[in-house]
């Protein structure tokens, strides 16, 4: 019985059908199955698969961005009861995304972070026109890991440093590692502005914050 | 060195790529979109504006939602046709639908430096010289700020940028790195010194504005209060969609279309709600979006669909079109640069675009590349050529020439043959030598163009901008850098 929910969970996933993900979610919580049985027996496999799948080259960016909304709707049900009984999920990590201020570009910064929270991290992602202190207020009050900043604009991408060197000012620049992103980033720009690294695009991206968190 | 602009004009070619019918329901839908879903407009002025004339304004979102008629009643006010002036006339640009443009594009971020050969941050002095070799270049007939000053602070450097064109080039300069209503105004004082004042900018716009829109659906505050000042004083502006299928835009090609004119038409009306008749254009790169990465591509068949398919929209609207054409996604002037190149350029030309932006970019509009723009500038010229089509009369029949041949023989030595030669393309940077010959040298376009930008470069010296004029545009910036 458990066995054919099992499955019905990872297939919600690889058919990227949240309705169905939260459906099953809710099932599971009725019939008393342990909430990380669901997520890592069920829901995971399901994320794996289309993981798999993906870096094949058999799947495509909106199947996975639609199983990660799937797993994040699932999750979301069962979080709740995880926390009733104690437990945790396993993260990767915590990341703290954000557009810088003055700039309102956000696709790439939303790819980052879908693909991220399909790998396992926790995703803060506080949106666009994102001042300094914004940026670091929530990275210190979710505990986070990793800060990512995008700018699609030259004369924007110059917060990235701010962001950078508030961070030094504070004493606070070893608890974070700092990644940046957008069209205008250069190695040449991420080197200067001494963040951990840049990505050029969303699956880079995640490659490099397990690398930094040593999960890599 | 000759001051002419080749543009292409007067094409024998045609493309039918939409249908009356299709361009009428995209642009129903366009207004069902407007109506319904709304475009966020995060300016006051704007918001103002809209409010002001009958639009439901969600301040909160920003979001304006209008009704058909508003929108086509202020669509019809746009000037089908004006000229982009320059600091010689004999450069102006005549936007009036019989003239396809390239220009130079931008705006990038790296150089390829032309003497290293290495790639390396933009500076100040690469807008100096890509717009002294755009100025000695007969393909080119308008500047973009082509790259990113970014040695200098970014509160005045849009105004520094094309300070710096007009200093080294008596062409057209439309910036799209103004877009901030400090800057738009500083600039606007610039181009008057130009055009000899402030009244005169209307007669003869030295400056035109390009803004980019942010798809889905929506604007950037800073780019609609800079437009709003543009077309006050008559200075001509444009919005620019990218929307991308799969990211901001539907992944079906006709629902792109359809969002991106909604964010355009939407400002462009707004535009003539504020100030009826100021000139404007339509502007657009849409796109699609890669599959396995959701990167931008800078090319593929979805461009080249969307490079001739938005003119048959903007002469919907009657107003001149600026299309997205060349700008690769290739790292290298190689076989993709030479395909997208050629494709994009062939699409938005046979269909008339009146501007083609742009040439001299590797990686997606971020690598500025002196081989690559005089490859592309070759490229522009191989379309212009194309587009004159067969032409079919008594004189190119040739009857007289083939009787005298007779069959066998040749035609080298007839005197139709030396009157019409010249009409036969002669291209710099196709190798058409003998194998042999290419064999040991192993060189080819790419070293030739690089050669032949290094030439122009060392060589060319623009008609110098008055200094008592650059002077005064400098202590403008300063008012602004303050």
């Amino acid at each position: 019985m458990s066995e054919e929910l099992l499955k019905e969970m990872a297939q919600s996933i690889i058919d990227g059908d949240s309705d169905k993900s939260v459906e099953l979610a809710q099932k599971a919580i009725d019939l008393k199955m342990h909430p990380l049985e669901a997520i890592t027996k069920g829901f995971v496999v399901g994320v794996n698969y289309i993981g798999d799948q993906f870096g094949k080259g058999e799947a495509f960016l909106p199947e996975l961005v639609m199983a990660g909304e799937a797993m994040k709707a699932a999750v979301a049900t069962l979080d709740p009861e995880l926390r009733k009984l104690g437990s945790e999920r396993e993260i990767m990590g915590r990341v703290v995304l954000a557009t810088v201020e003055g700039d309102i570009h956000e696709i790439g910064k939303t790819l980052v972070g879908t693909m991220l929270s399909a790998s396992g991290f926790e995703v803060h992602d506080i949106g666009v026109d994102a001042p300094a202190d914004k940026i670091i207020g929530k990275a210190l009050e979710v505990n986070a890991n990793i800060i990512g900043m995008s700018a699609l604009l030259t004369t924007t991408m110059v917060r990235q440093r701010e962001v950078i060197d508030e961070l030094e000012k504070e004493g606070l620049r070893g608890k974070f590692k700092v990644i940046v992103g957008g069209a205008p980033i250069t190695r040449e720009w991420y080197e200067k502005i001494k963040a951990d690294g840049y990505s050029e695009d969303a699956i880079g991206a995640v490659k490099l914050a397990k690398e930094l968190l040593g999960k890599g | 060195m000759s001051k002419n602009i080749k543009s292409i004009s007067n094409p024998k070619l045609k493309l039918e790529i939409l249908t009356t019918e299709e361009v009428r329901k995209i642009h129903d839908a366009t207004l069902w979109i407007i109506e319904n879903v709304g475009v966020r407009f995060p300016s006051k002025r704007a918001l103002e504006i809209w409010a002001s004339n009958g639009a439901i304004v969600d301040y909160d979102k920003k979001i304006v939602r209008a009704k058909p008629n508003l929108i086509e009643d202020a669509l019809k006010k746009c000037p089908p046709k004006y000229i982009l002036a320059a600091r010689d006339p004999q450069q102006d640009c005549s936007l009036d639908g019989n003239h396809v443009y390239l220009g130079t594009d931008g705006c990038g971020v790296e150089v390829i430096d032309m003497e290293t050969g290495q790639k390396r941050t933009s500076k100040l002095g690469d807008v100096a010289d890509i717009s002294r070799l755009a100025d000695a270049t007969e393909e080119v007939g308008f500047h973009w700020v082509p790259v990113s000053a970014q040695d200098v602070p970014v509160e005045a450097r849009g105004l520094h940028e094309v300070k710096t064109i007009w200093e080294n080039s008596t062409k057209h300069v439309q910036t799209e790195s103004i877009y901030n209503a400090d800057e738009a105004k500083a600039a606007i004082e610039m181009a008057a010194l130009i055009a000899g004042g402030r009244d005169k900018l209307r007669e003869r716009p030295v400056l035109s504005l390009m803004q980019c829109t942010a798809p889905p659906l929506g604007h950037d505050g800073g780019s609609l209060d800079a437009a709003l000042l543009a077309a006050e004083v008559g200075i001509p502006t444009g919005f620019m969609t990218m929307a991308a299928c799969l990211t901001t835009g539907p992944a079906t090609l006709a629902g792109n279309l359809a969002v991106g004119n909604a964010e355009v038409i939407a400002a462009t009306a707004m535009l003539q709600l504020a100030h009826p008749g100021t000139p404007v254009f339509y502007a657009a790169a849409q796109t699609a979006s890669d599959l396995r990465t959701g990167a931008y591509t800078g090319g593929g068949p979805e461009d080249f669909l969307f490079g001739a398919a938005t003119n048959v929209l903007s002469d919907f609207y009657n107003i001149p079109l600026s299309m997205g054409a060349f700008a690769t996604g290739a790292k290298e002037p190689n076989w993709q640069a030479g395909l997208e190149g050629a494709m994009s350029s062939f699409m938005a030309s046979v269909v008339m675009s009146d501007m083609l932006l742009g040439c001299g970019f590797l990686h997606g509009s971020r690598i500025w590349s002196y081989a690559e723009m005089m490859m592309d500038c070759e490229i522009f010229s191989i379309m212009h050529k194309v587009m004159q089509g067969i032409v079919v009369d008594e004189e190119t029949l040739a009857l007289d020439a083939i009787a005298a041949v007779g069959p066998g023989g040749h035609y080298l030595a007839q005197k139709h043959t030396r009157k019409h030669m010249k009409e036969i393309f002669l291209p710099e940077f196709m190798d058409r030598r003998p194998y042999g010959e290419w064999e040991t040298k192993k060189d080819d376009a790419r070293d030739w163009a690089l050669a032949k930008a290094r030439k122009r470069l060392k060589e060319h010296k623009p008609d110098p901008l008055d200094p008592k004029i650059s002077a005064e545009m400098a202590r403008i910036i300063k008012s602004v850098e303050k």
